[in-house]
């Protein structure tokens, strides 16, 4: 089947970044550094969620990849495809059957279970990045938990625009002690960091940090009491199911700019018009794999 | 060096780390589970489930340091070949291994800085019995409670207080295993 | 009726498939063979080895076949490749000074023990395009074939050990234990770093980064008088401690550019001046990598010399170790092709209510 080693990377660089993961579920929220390897897809397109993944899966996984929520997204597609490969696992693009869910920027709409491993793609770990651009400094920021250049930065969007302007990487703290970066996922998704039954791991390759969320851990978004946090979201049903939990994909239909509404999560979609339920623009049978391509 | 330092690794090295890895990821990120994990044949005095977490995690980056009734030649022989973990003291310790008598006190052991919280030591306890009962445990990773039959309570008290420093453990008693982050919450049961 | 779009696996195939016929080209004209590549574009090789960081020509011939040409494509090949090699230990640091030197020069003295020897050097050509190249499968327009120069066999004593035996110019550290040096490829960058790792991640780092920053230097952010102390091209052994033999064996000979380069003197009233010192060193035949990594090396050197640090871009030792690496720096910015929908989703909501709210307010504000 393979000339590689399971999972592609070698036993050495495998057990480096065990060892990180295990440190990281120790301090939740907490950056570890790590040493990542190049790997064969470029830095920023998933390396450091690869290398999570690899250092993680065994032979009876089942793994789904998603990138925006959806599995036949092409960065998606490829991350499968590299694993059927170099560790010749199942692969599934239903969450509910998935053992392992290697992750770009959403989090499944079905709710994760306690046999499940969530693995994110980070670009950029560091939350307070934006503010201080210099490691040596936000790496002191967290190890005295200084996080107030933070919070005056949120006060300032609320003084020019009305509320905090930050509607994906939303930043949160982990009981009540590191502020984390829960990756690109839209607010809307921050909610389901808390609390979770799952294991959530993140990995950031280019920038050479591990962390993760150990189930049942507190996760609260920033806010101020004065302006608490509220996971937002287009107020439509999905277009082709109709669910009004889920969050939607703009999908622009003609040239005069008119608009739907879809599930960005395809599954969930899938799940909900296998059962019956039917948006308003749900087409009879859609499903269709010779389905053209629009040129 | 003895001919059951030679035998006695993973029959498939990357296959059976990978299923122990998975076993002692969900052992920290659940404190108080007991997991099973086999497939090792370790020499005498050292437990086939800690034997199975140091050929899974250590290897020459990771100074590992034996404590009282493992420091024997062994079980020294048996880590050098399987991997190439140097032997050290308890300052420089990656991880550490030992009954819990023997591993006291907890204050030998790097518990990281401020800023790398996560360079701190790893403790593999070797435990008589390990059992779902005896101190209370809460925090990240547990729903509610869990129990555990932890050897000690204050020195876990103890430990938490640095947080995000201090030091993780991961207990081991024939072939099950359990662990301990410095993050959860212990009192008596 | 709406459809989602489906396909893209079909889209990645079909797009390997048109990448492999845009890598042949034209059938009709012969296939670019690696060792054509090799032996005529030695120099694009060399630079894949380089910041490939991984020796071995071939490979890096084979890495610009597969990339059609782009060295950074072709570098990431030799990268991905590299994590993949098993580790046996390290060589011992090569001897420089036992270089076989095929160049030479040192700008600082018109004349030198060993010499000047310009070697196979573009420096003195005019750039005129010389269309004789064109013609395929040219033959020798000299009359008697000329036998290819060797490089110098005797020894060519460094130039700055002329300086430093009158005590002119700063002393290098003593050759640190090479096992307590850090890698770079199997330890994460942590600040501040030490100036072996600096310079380890300046021979990866990007020739176009460094050349610029070096350039700056020249212009006056942070500006340090460099002079080309020496600049020495040549073949050197690689030798390796093997504790079952207890001695070395050579394992093999490799190509090396190294500048060292004289730079602005310190100094007191009670202190002697001192020239300072910068150094590089690259796989292959890279001597404007060479001499840029040894303006930079000196320029993030301020601190330990005592220097005010200008906030010259050169002298910020994150900024330039953070972004030299070009696989690092080329992978992020490919990667904002990737979708990013969900996200732009978020800010589409976010600021369709932000307008509706400032709207609202002009309306209905006083």
């Amino acid at each position: 089947m393979s000339d590689y080693n399971f999972a592609y990377l070698d036993e050495q660089t495998k057990r480096m970044i065990r060892r990180a993961l295990l440190k990281a579920v120790a301090i939740p929220g907490y950056q570890v550094p790590f040493a990542s390897r190049e790997m064969p897809m470029p830095y920023g397109w998933g390396t450091g969620g690869v290398q999570v993944t690899a250092a993680c899966l065994v032979p009876e996984d089942t793994l789904k990849v998603i990138d925006q929520g959806a599995d036949d997204t092409t960065n998606a597609v490829s991350i499968r495809a590299f694993f059927a490969r170099v560790a010749d696992v199942a692969t599934t693009e239903r969450t509910a059957e998935a053992s392992l869910i290697q992750t770009r920027h959403r989090i499944p709409e079905t709710p994760l279970r306690e046999d499940q491993i969530l693995v994110y793609q980070v670009p950029i770990p560091e939350p307070l990045r934006f503010l201080e651009p210099r490691e040596t400094e936000t790496r002191k920021m967290h190890a005295l938990a200084e996080y107030g250049l933070m919070h005056v930065r949120l006060y300032e969007d609320i003084a020019r625009h009305g509320e905090i302007a930050k509607s994906y990487a939303y930043p949160v703290r982990v009981e009540g002690r590191y502020v984390m970066d829960p990756s690109p996922i839209p607010k809307f998704d921050n909610p389901k960091l808390g609390d979770c039954p799952a294991l959530q791991l993140f990995g950031a390759g280019r920038e050479q940090r591990i962390y993760a969320l150990p189930p049942y851990t507190r996760v609260e978004s920033l806010d101020f009491e004065d302006y608490p946090f509220k996971a937002s979201k287009p107020d439509q049903p999905c277009a082709l199911c109709g669910a009004r939990d889920s969050y939607l994909d703009e999908v622009i239909t003609d040239d005069a700019g008119t608009r739907m509404f879809v599930c960005s999560d395809t599954d969930y979609c899938r799940e909900r018009r296998d059962a019956g339920h039917r948006g308003l623009m749900a087409a009879p049978f859609e499903d269709d794999a010779d389905a053209e391509l629009p040129q | 060096m003895d001919a059951t330092a030679l035998s006695g690794g993973f029959a498939q090295p990357a296959i059976d780390a990978a299923h122990v890895f998975r076993d002692v990821l969900q052992a920290m990120a659940r404190p108080g589970r007991i997991a099973r994990i086999t497939g090792v044949s370790p020499p005498p005095g050292l437990s086939l489930a800690a034997a199975a977490v140091l050929l899974t995690l250590a290897d020459e980056t990771t100074p590992v340091h034996l404590a009282g009734a493992c420091d024997s030649a062994p079980i020294r022989n048996y880590l050098r070949f399987h991997t190439g973990a140097p032997i050290t003291g308890r300052a420089d310790a990656a991880f550490a291994l030992g009954n819990w008598e023997a591993l006291a006190p907890l204050s030998d052991y790097p518990l990281g800085t401020d800023a790398y919280p996560d360079r701190s030591a790893t403790l593999i306890v070797e435990l008589p019995a390990l059992t779902a009962m005896g101190a209370r445990l809460t925090g990240p990773g547990i729903r509610t409670h869990a129990q555990l039959s932890l050897p000690e309570i204050d020195p876990f008290i103890a430990n938490a207080r640095h947080f995000p420093r201090g030091l993780d453990f991961i207990f081991t008693s024939g072939t099950a295993i359990a662990a301990l982050p410095r993050t959860t919450r212990v009192e008596a049961g | 009726m709406y459809v989602a779009v489906k396909g893209g696996e079909r889209a990645i195939a079909a797009a390997h498939d048109w990448l492999a016929r845009e890598r042949r080209g034209d059938a009709a004209i012969p296939e670019i063979g690696i060792d054509q590549i090799r032996e005529q574009m030695g120099l694009a090789v060399d630079r894949v080895m380089a910041e490939g960081s991984l020796y071995d020509p071939d490979l890096a011939a084979l890495a610009l076949k597969q990339a059609r040409g782009d060295t950074i494509e072709a570098i990431f090949l030799i990268r991905a490749y590299r994590t993949t090699l098993p580790r046996f230990g390290a060589s011992r640091p090569i001897a420089t000074g036992a270089m076989r030197c095929e160049r030479r020069i040192s700008a600082i003295f018109k004349d030198v023990p060993g010499g000047q020897v310009l070697g196979p050097t573009f420096d003195y050509t005019h750039r005129l395009l010389d269309f004789k190249l064109a013609a395929e499968a040219a033959t020798s327009e000299r009359s008697q074939p000329q036998p290819t120069p060797q490089p110098r066999a005797d020894d060519t004593p460094h130039v700055a050990d002329i300086l430093a035996r009158e005590d002119l110019i700063q002393r290098e550290n003593a050759a640190p234990d090479v096992h307590a040096t850090p890698d770079l490829t199997r330890a994460p960058l942590t600040l501040p770093a030490s100036r072996a790792l600096r310079l380890q991640a300046l021979a990866r780092g990007d020739e176009g980064f460094l050349l610029s920053l070096a350039y700056s230097t020249q212009r006056g952010y942070g500006r340090n008088h460099p002079f080309v102390g020496e600049l020495r091209i040549g073949t050197v052994a690689v030798e390796m401690d093997i504790p079952e033999l207890g001695f070395a064996i050579e394992i093999g000979e490799i190509t090396v550019s190294e500048c060292e380069s004289v730079n602005q003197f310190t100094g007191s009233k009670t202190q002697p001046a001192q020239f300072t010192r910068g150094y590089g060193l690259v796989f292959g035949r890279g001597e404007r990598k060479a001499i840029s990594m040894a303006l930079v090396d000196r320029a993030l050197r301020w601190r330990e010399l005592g220097e005010e640090n200008g906030g010259a871009p050169a002298q910020d030792a994150e900024f330039v170790l953070a972004h030299a690496d070009n696989i690092q720096a080329s992978g992020f910015l490919e990667h904002i092709k990737l979708p990013h929908y969900v996200d732009f989703q978020a800010e589409l909501e976010l600021i369709r209510r932000l307008r509706r709210e400032a709207l609202a307010h002009v309306g209905g504000g006083a």
